[in-house]
């Protein structure tokens, strides 16, 4: 039984109401070499298009407030969910050159003009490497807290750096060998919110309610995220955060980075000093203080007006 | 050494089923086995290698999208998935040697490194895959296979594990896991010709020694006690 068929109690109806909240006006399938990526839309499908893409861990409709601003300002919002994650495929393998790849497909499936390409964190980094890579699609670069930083690393010594690499592989062979047959685990939608507050610390108790409506499927035994199991945070490889930055000066498209400049443990932690010597000629850098890494989230209606007036 | 047919065990790594080739029991099947890691592109012979001497059983493992095991959707290929494909294959066999070519060789070493108690020595030699895709990411771009590939090896395979970045510090670092924990001399024995920046790095770790396939594995098929 599916969570179509299942009866919502009242209080699990009023978490799929949120303020200023609205579901996306299309839905469609884009097939990425076999991987069927969701792809939703809002706005009027005659509009200019923009480009969004979501954060490691999240999900597209994690823009159902933000992407609405837009849209309501004259904007297509073309959004998917990353493979593995909402209601894309659960893939056999996952890795940046993939994610890349599917993110491509659906540029490919939108008009071929140059379109503003819009990424929050993770999904701030891949827009960033697309406009680097196919610069004749993309029209602007919006960077929301996606910007990994060699600068913010912890100086540790080599012997503590070497010592958590082991510990990363120790842990991700563990969680491999635990993964087969391995389902997301049941809750209430209360305690789905909870574990999901515990990664976003700082964002609204209701918030994260409404997300588990639309970012997870309820069966007979509860809620739970609709996030491919074998998505760990961390990992190991040879990945450094500076060659992310290293895409930034290349862009000959207009930028604009906006930074969260509170601390908060989805971030990067990385500060506009950090920023600034890899900004192209032209570009703006926005520091949001007491703003955390969800900057469109925490404050959607001063992100969406920034973005809204850069656009313009 | 015999050429038998393999026998395939099933091996299962989260969705992916990998064929885990017996080539040989060799003249002490009770003996620690060698386990044979391919090349790019490749996949596990049917046959024990020309100049592989060893006196234990031999095994071979087809790499996630290689040989018998199964192709993915949609590629995603990194070397570090591969180490899981290999663990799988430790859980099965328990203590083992590797031996590895090309992209096998940069997995075996990792490996080694993510377990060492269980890989008794590691032989690094030559074979496809053995350069990867340089010391740091090149100007982006995002592979597709042409449509006419075949199958198998699966075309995200080789596009995206010959673009793999190996910076050789990380490769170092790797080696000095290994050395750390192994109760070797010469836990890691790089057998290969070409040396690419990573496998250079390697080479020049304390622990690490250079020789030929057959004499390597004649050192660490002597040292089975000691390990």
């Amino acid at each position: 039984m599916t969570d179509t068929e299942l009866h919502l109690s009242d209080d699990e109806l009023a978490a799929t109401r949120f303020p200023g909240a609205r579901r996306p006006d299309r839905r469609r399938t884009v097939d990425a070499a076999g991987a069927a990526i969701s792809v939703v839309e809002w706005g009027d499908p005659d509009a200019p298009p923009l480009a969004i893409a979501h954060g490691g861990f999240d999900f597209a409709e994690t823009l159902d407030v933000f992407a609405p601003m837009l849209a309501d300002e004259g904007w297509r919002v073309v959004s998917w969910d990353q493979r593995g994650h909402g209601d894309s495929a659960w893939t056999h393998l996952y890795s940046w050159d993939a994610d890349l790849r599917d993110a491509a497909a659906v540029i490919a499936s939108l008009p071929p003009e140059p379109l503003p390409f819009i990424g929050h964190s993770k999904g701030g980094s891949l827009m960033m490497h697309l406009a680097n890579m196919a610069p004749h699609r993309v029209s602007a670069l919006v960077n929301l807290d996606g910007l990994p930083s060699g600068g913010t690393m912890t100086d540790v010594s080599d012997h503590e750096r070497v010592r958590r690499l082991r510990d990363e592989m120790d842990a991700w062979l563990a969680h491999r060998r635990r993964l087969i047959d391995k389902q997301r685990r049941p809750g209430t939608l209360d305690e789905l919110a909870e574990r999901r507050g515990r990664m976003n610390p700082r964002l609204d108790l209701d918030w994260l309610r409404y997300l588990v409506t639309v970012g997870a499927a309820r069966d007979e035994e509860g809620w739970r995220w609709k996030l491919d199991p074998t998505m760990r945070m961390g990992g190991f490889g040879p990945w450094r955060p500076e060659w992310s930055m290293s895409r930034l000066p290349g862009i000959g498209a207009p930028v604009m980075g906006v930074l969260g400049l509170e601390l908060e443990v989805m971030g990067w932690g990385t500060r506009p000093e950090h920023v600034l010597p890899f900004l192209p000629a032209g570009a703006r850098l926005e520091g949001l203080e007491g703003v955390g890494h969800f900057v469109h989230i925490e404050q959607p209606r001063v992100v969406a007006d920034l973005v809204l007036e850069f656009l313009s | 050494m015999s050429a038998d047919r393999s026998e395939i065990s099933w091996l299962r790594h989260h969705r992916i089923d990998l064929a885990l080739h017996r080539l040989s029991e060799g003249s002490e099947p009770g003996a620690r086995p060698l386990l044979l890691l391919h090349g790019l592109g490749e996949r596990t012979p049917e046959q024990v290698p020309a100049g592989v001497d060893w006196h234990g059983p031999v095994f071979g493992l087809d790499f996630t999208g290689h040989g018998r095991s199964t192709v993915p959707v949609g590629g995603g290929y990194t070397s570090e998935i591969l180490v899981g494909d290999v663990d799988a294959a430790l859980e099965h066999l328990g203590q083992v040697t590797i031996l590895g070519r090309g992209l096998g060789a940069y997995v075996a070493l990792l490996v080694a490194a993510a377990r060492p108690a269980q890989v008794v020595g590691a032989v690094l030699t030559d074979g496809p895959g053995l350069v990867g895709g340089g010391v740091h990411p090149g100007s982006p771009s995002v592979p597709y296979p042409a449509p006419d590939s075949l199958p198998v090896p699966d075309p995200f395979a080789l596009l995206e594990l010959a673009l793999n970045v190996r910076p050789p510090d990380y490769a170092q670092t790797y080696v000095r896991f290994v050395v750390e924990r192994s109760g070797l001399e010469r836990p890691i024995i790089v057998a290969a010709v070409v040396r690419p920046e990573w496998l250079d790095a390697v080479a020049s770790e304390p622990g690490v020694g250079e020789d030929d396939v057959a004499t390597a594995l004649g050192y660490f098929s002597r040292h089975a006690e000691t390990a």
